[in-house]
């Protein structure tokens, strides 16, 4: 008659209470899965830059070759015409264009209420409190947000998935971004290059990090790219370019190795 | 039979002992879907020269039983667009009546139903993002093949977890691995889309779908294909894979009539 | 004291079936400064006359774009039709979000005309104090819309609502088989010349009291919503102007023979 006892044999039967580890049922599905890629932002005296390749994958598949990690905010839909701040976002891609939506309608609305754009510095404050207002089930993206500031010079704010952010010069997120941020960290805030014959060991002079020109920063980012490629494999096919200047948002696309 | 209707059709307890009500409970934390029930398998698409079509097979499983061999797993919307689904059976019928329902809604509008493909994706993937959110996920990953607002072909990929891509050939599941290689090998990326034929296309789902019941044990020989062109949706759903081979499985131990 | 008994709600009939409360919002409408609206197969514009309160005041805002694909023009309480128009936009961006797509004309009329309508049955409540035209383009082309406190919508080719319209309707109703085939710019001088109608005889366009607003779609092509005011309308007005005068001798020719 053990099955009078019900099938949970190792347990008494106690009148009381019944055995809840039965009951208690686990979560199987997770919530979240990593698109994988990588994006990247440099920022001058009067232009910014996002940047990030446009290869979609799940575990070790391609799902497509061409899915754009950078957004325009705040534009019209269709053609992006009338923004002047964009996103990227990396990691997992069904939160990264959520989190893009829910973006661009504050701007927008900013805009109706308003009657003028919202300032990067207004935007970036209002994307951290986004991703902060999800604390506990967070959007699981890197997210990087750029533009021109109110004095016109390159402005770009790096988040966590959790809302920390902080303005810098330069940052890559993503799949490579280990591998990209050294060599951003030498080339565009200049660590670890001496002035030569400035000294000796210590006495060495550290050269002064100076504000990029557009080519020269466009060029470091097709470098940071295709070294990303040959080193990752969650990173290629194709390599999207946005850059704000005072003229506008200019959009252009690279080929990168698909393999 | 007793009368206790509570206990009709489940097994009897002198036989196999009491049942086990804890799945029945109210009490306790409320569960969603923590994994599909009854399944079906890949979907595969390709768009061509003025269209897309889409295949699946109609086979929905149970595990590893394959539990209903008849199911139709392309659904319309209206006569704008089709959905393969992959995943979870009652999902997709659930799926289906909310698309059917809004299809109705749409035809009240004085112009008729003005969403297309694209919408209809964006619909869906926002559907499986806000059930992912909220830790009940419709257990699915579909394929929507039709036209955007420019009318051009669409094909376009969303899961459970409101993950969305597009790519001139899509294929889901198992067809991720075993299909989109041959796809992409017929029709290389960057191929301009009018170099590649209806017929071809048609051909390649085919060739997908026959390799596909070869080596995907939840597969079966029985399929509908969709092949959807400015003219409308010409929809097959009592499909035969033809000219199969199981030459290979005559030198694999195991197959057929071999004994030692 | 009261003109009859079945005016101290917006919910009770007279016995002659009438609602007084939303036809007293109806002469609201009237009040406001007159408003025009057109579609021709391309495009839809609207076309304002702005008011100022007084000479020291900033004029009233008469065409409030929703979304890229449409705008409204309003006439009467400002206030109410601001209400409109967030919820509007709203509606407008939802579904965006939705279904990735402009929100088609009909839907969003609709759905404002069903807003004014439960204003007329739940007790305790008032009639929206303004009439609207809403114009737009979508997937089925351009359309405009006249939308009024009683909850009634109608799709129209041409319209004018508010102070002195009538005009501006006669307008419209003589040179509506000028304008089915016209172009954008034609199209707007059309609006121009039904506004200038409704004056009186000591006022003018300027810049500063015409508000012009046009979108449009070309060959599946859409132009999004683009709002003319101030400086931006002074080519339009002198454009106008040329027209008048040389129409002017035109139609003396015409009388003549």
């Amino acid at each position: 008659m053990t099955s009078l006892m019900g099938n949970h044999s190792g347990t008494i039967g106690y009148s009381f209470s019944e055995p809840t580890s039965a009951n208690v049922k686990q979560h199987s599905f997770y919530p979240y899965t990593d698109n994988g890629g990588s994006t990247l932002g440099i920022t001058g005296a009067d232009f910014a830059i996002l940047a990030g390749d446009t290869r979609s994958t799940s575990g070790y598949n391609i799902n497509s070759r061409m899915v754009p990690k950078v957004f325009k905010i705040g534009g019209d839909d269709e053609t992006g015409e009338g923004a002047n701040i964009i996103l990227s976002v990396v990691g997992f891609a069904a939160d990264g264009n959520a989190l893009k939506e829910k973006l661009d309608t504050m701007v927008r609305m900013y805009k109706y209420q308003h009657g003028k754009s919202m300032s990067v510095g207004a935007c970036a404050q209002r994307l951290s409190t986004i991703l902060y207002e999800k604390r506990f089930f967070p959007y699981y993206v890197h997210a990087i947000l750029a533009g021109l500031d109110e004095e016109g010079v390159g402005a770009l704010y790096s988040y966590d998935p959790v809302g920390s952010y902080e303005r810098e010069q330069c940052r890559a997120a993503g799949a490579a971004s280990s591998l990209i941020m050294p060599f951003l960290d030498n080339q565009v805030n200049s660590k670890n290059q001496y002035i030569p014959g400035s000294g000796e060991g210590h006495a060495l002079v550290p050269k002064k990090a100076e504000p990029l020109d557009k080519e020269t920063a466009t060029k470091l980012v097709k470098d940071a790219f295709t070294s990303a490629v040959e080193r990752h494999i969650e990173v290629g096919d194709g390599l999207q370019l946005v850059i704000v200047t005072r003229e506008g948002i200019e959009e252009v696309f690279h080929a990168l190795k698909q393999d | 039979m007793n009368h206790f209707p509570e206990a009709w059709g489940r097994p009897r307890n002198d036989v196999y002992g009491a049942y086990d009500h804890s799945y029945l409970q109210t009490s306790g934390p409320k569960a969603h879907t923590s994994s599909p029930a009854v399944t079906g398998t890949s979907v595969v698409g390709v768009k061509f020269n003025g269209g897309v079509a889409i295949a699946t097979d109609n086979l929905a499983s149970y595990g590893s039983l394959a539990r209903f061999s008849d199911v139709k797993r392309l659904r319309n919307f209206g006569d704008k667009a089709m959905v393969g689904f992959g995943g979870d059976v009652s999902d997709m019928q659930y799926l289906d009546r909310l698309l059917d329902s809004m299809d109705i809604k749409e035809n009240y509008s004085h112009h008729g139903n003005m969403l297309n493909a694209k919408n209809l994706h964006t619909y869906l993937a926002k559907v499986f993002y806000k059930r992912r959110s909220e830790f009940n996920p419709l257990w699915n990953h579909v394929l929507v093949a039709g036209f955007d607002g420019q009318g051009e072909p669409f094909l376009s990929s969303a899961d459970l977890l409101g993950t969305t891509f597009s790519a001139p050939h899509l294929a889901t599941g198992f067809g991720a691995h075993l299909a989109v290689p041959i796809l992409r090998r017929k029709f290389p990326e960057g191929t301009p889309l009018e170099q590649v034929s209806k017929e071809d296309a048609v051909e390649a789902l085919k060739e997908c779908l026959k390799v596909l019941f070869y080596r995907d044990a939840r597969s079966a020989d029985k399929y509908s294909i969709a092949v959807i062109t400015k003219d409308g949706i010409d929809l097959k759903e009592d499909e035969q894979i033809q000219g199969q081979s199981w030459a290979f499985a005559e030198r694999i131990r195991g197959y057929g009539a071999q004994t030692a | 004291m009261f003109r009859n008994n079945y005016d101290n709600d917006a919910v009770t009939f007279s016995p002659q079936g009438r609602i007084f409360q939303v036809e007293y919002a109806q002469e609201a409408v009237k009040q406001g400064s007159v408003v025009v609206g057109l579609v021709n197969k391309t495009h839809a514009v609207l076309v304002g006359l702005k008011r100022n309160a007084e000479e020291l005041s900033s004029y009233q805002k008469k065409i409030i774009e929703i979304d890229s694909h449409m705008a409204i023009a309003i006439a009467g309480l400002a206030s109410d039709a601001r209400v409109l128009s967030n919820f509007m936009k709203q509606q407008s961006l939802g579904s965006k979000m939705t279904y990735g797509r402009p929100i088609p004309l009909d839907r969003i009329v609709a759905q404002i005309g069903d807003r004014a309508q439960t204003n007329t049955q739940h007790y305790g409540k008032r009639p929206y104090g303004v009439g609207l035209l809403v114009a737009g383009v979508d997937e089925a082309g351009p359309h405009l819309f006249e939308f009024q406190p009683s909850g009634l919508t109608h799709e129209m080719v041409a319209c004018a609502i508010g102070a002195r319209s009538q005009m501006a309707r006669t307008y419209l109703e003589r040179n509506l088989d000028k304008f089915q085939d016209c172009s954008r710019d034609e199209l707007i001088q059309h609006g121009l010349s039904a506004l200038k109608e409704t004056l009186s005889q000591d006022k003018e366009l300027t810049i500063d009291n015409t508000s012009v607003g046009v979108v449009g779609v070309t060959n599946g092509k859409k132009e999004s919503f683009k709002l003319y005011e101030g400086q931006d309308t002074a080519a339009l007005l002198e454009v106008l102007e040329q027209r008048e005068s040389a129409g002017a001798e035109g139609e003396s020719m015409e009388v003549d023979s």
